[in-house]
């Protein structure tokens, strides 16, 4: 397997030096995680653990102190312009809350539709065929795709949200709580349609979530992470059968288990 | 409020019909309407010239011919409140409008780019939230001398720092939103997304307040214009009417009263409309 995304030593912490001196703990603090093509890394953690830091900082959106996020062998930080552009393309983001991740006054299409229209890719018409099949894709009906987000539920919503990641062809997607404001069921539905378009597209994914019971179905890769530092990685089955670090091991516990 | 409580709910209507938004909208979208009208068509409506001085109708009391009567100088008052009316709505309504173009985008950029830029916008525009509205007013005309334009400049330039800081705040809140990381994720330039996105969505509670704010605007350009510093005479406007009214309050109150009503009742409309956009983007009250 090849590698898609490296994170070297990456450093963050949000600059509120407090008057008498005491600095805050760093969101980030030497952060290092690879991701191979089409795999997926769950990143697990509590909240404030500077989890959605890291994830901000791959994307692109958030500038990290020091370190390095490597994507197809190019450093990300570094690019400006139309690479900045592509790069973009091929990283895209679906978020946790589905009120907050679509603007209240686009018709979902529109939102779907937004990075083809940014990238500039295929005509007008090209454009508004493919969001039908998008949404045909993630399993929604295209008749919604001119109502507003008010009038989905929330499931809806976060299949309108994985549609426009989807949009642009991305070969990485960086979820970010992608179910955890939905219901149990809904849930696992989202999930299996994670992991079906993963496997279908062949797309690499880290899958941000503070719920290791979910992150063990969906990753072959577990990072765990606890105030800003990665604290025990591995393979799934590893981590989950044999945590080494405190940290994990209390996690587990918290998953609730039907005996 | 006990009746009310008691009220039950049915069909959707929670709150009384009297408080509506949408009624007070139109009340005061209505009021304002009708005296615009009145403004635009002062010529057509006025019955006399609002500057023709008749020696033999001085402090004549209203009848037919002159419904509000007439002044010291023996000029109808119902005329001079049209025309006056609409130098005072001219006045506000631009200043508001001048003061808008100039907040908008500040706020913008202060709330959605933060750091230095919020820094130095939000800091420069404080110097001027320093000084009160009519001191500021006076030493403005006092430099530049009176005048309608450069009462409304005047007004433009104390009302920027609250409409910008309100922008600036409405700004924030929608930038925190993960749409916005998402448009930029997807490709959208910064100017793309403050175009599409933030500014749409963050537009609502800067209506509101440019709408409250030109209640204050005309009250304030009345003020000024009450002071000899606003409008010029000859040319009629509210406030100066009021100052030559105070002087003949008793023997002739409709010289004051008249166009004191005119000022409440165009207050109240921009309060209304204020108010019931206000409550139509905040239905839950929470910014009571």
């Amino acid at each position: 397997m090849t590698e898609l995304l490296r994170v070297e030593h990456l450093r963050k912490s949000y600059a509120t030096a407090l008057p008498w001196g005491r600095k805050p703990p760093p969101a980030l603090n030497d952060v290092s995680v690879v991701v191979e093509r089409g795999k997926t890394l769950g990143l697990v953690g509590e909240s404030g653990s500077g989890k959605s830091t890291l994830g901000r900082c791959i994307l692109g959106l958030t500038r990290p102190d020091s370190g390095a996020v490597i994507f197809d062998g190019v450093e990300v930080q570094a690019l400006s312009g139309r690479a900045l552009a592509a790069f973009r393309r091929r990283v895209q983001p679906v978020f946790q809350d589905p009120f907050g991740s679509l603007d209240p006054r686009w018709p979902v299409g529109r939102s779907v539709r937004e990075s083809l229209d940014c990238f500039g890719i295929g005509t007008p018409a090209d454009r508004e065929r493919r969001v039908l099949d998008l949404f045909d894709r993630v399993g929604l009906n295209p008749a919604l795709a001119g109502r507003l987000p008010t009038h989905l539920s929330g499931g809806q919503r976060q299949r309108v949200g994985i549609a426009a990641a989807l949009a642009s062809e991305p070969e990485l997607i960086i979820a970010d709580e992608p179910v955890s404001a939905l219901d149990m069921s809904v849930q696992a539905q989202i999930l299996n349609l994670l992991m079906d378009l993963q496997q279908d597209l062949g797309v690499a994914s880290i899958f941000i979530t503070h719920d290791l019971g979910v992150v063990e179905h969906v990753s072959d890769n577990i990072a765990v992470m606890y105030r800003g530092s990665i604290v025990e990685m591995g393979e799934t089955e590893a981590v989950m059968n044999h945590p080494q670090h405190d940290y994990t091991r209390t996690l587990l516990a918290a998953i609730p288990r039907p005996r | 409020m006990t009746e009310t409580a008691s009220t039950p709910i049915a069909g959707g209507k929670i709150e009384s019909h009297r408080h509506s938004p949408k009624r007070l909208m139109l009340v005061g979208g209505g009021i304002l309407v009708l005296l615009a009208l009145i403004a635009i068509a002062a010529p057509l409506i006025a019955p006399h010239d609002p500057e023709a001085v008749e020696v033999h109708r001085v402090l004549g009391a209203p009848s037919l011919q002159h419904p509000f009567g007439s002044d010291v100088l023996g000029r109808d008052v119902l005329s001079r409140v049209i025309y006056a009316l609409r130098a005072s709505l001219m006045v506000s309504v631009s200043a508001v409008l001048a003061s808008l173009i100039l907040a908008v985008p500040l706020g913008l950029a202060a709330g959605y780019f933060g750091r230095w830029v919020d820094s130095t916008i939000s800091r420069t525009l404080d110097l001027i939230l320093v000084f009160p509205a009519m001191l500021l007013a006076v030493t403005f005309i006092a430099i530049l001398g009176p005048g309608s334009v450069i009462a409304a400049i005047a007004i433009a330039v104390i009302y920027l720092p609250i409409l910008a800081r309100v922008m600036r705040t409405s700004t924030l809140i929608v930038s925190r939103n993960d749409y916005i990381a998402g448009s930029r994720a997807r490709g959208a330039s910064h100017l793309r997304v403050l175009a599409t996105h933030v500014a749409p969505n963050a537009f609502g509670p800067v209506i509101v307040q440019a709408s409250v704010l030109s209640a204050f605007a005309l009250q304030l350009e009345a003020g000024l214009s009450f002071l000899g510093l606003g409008t010029q005479p000859p040319t009629p406007s509210l406030g100066g009417m009021l100052a030559d009214g105070r002087e003949v309050l008793i023997q002739a109150p409709w010289v004051e009263i008249f166009p004191g009503l005119a000022i409440v009742v165009a207050v109240l409309g921009f309060t209304f409309l204020g108010e019931g956009l206000r409550r139509a983007f905040d239905p839950r009250g929470v910014a009571e």
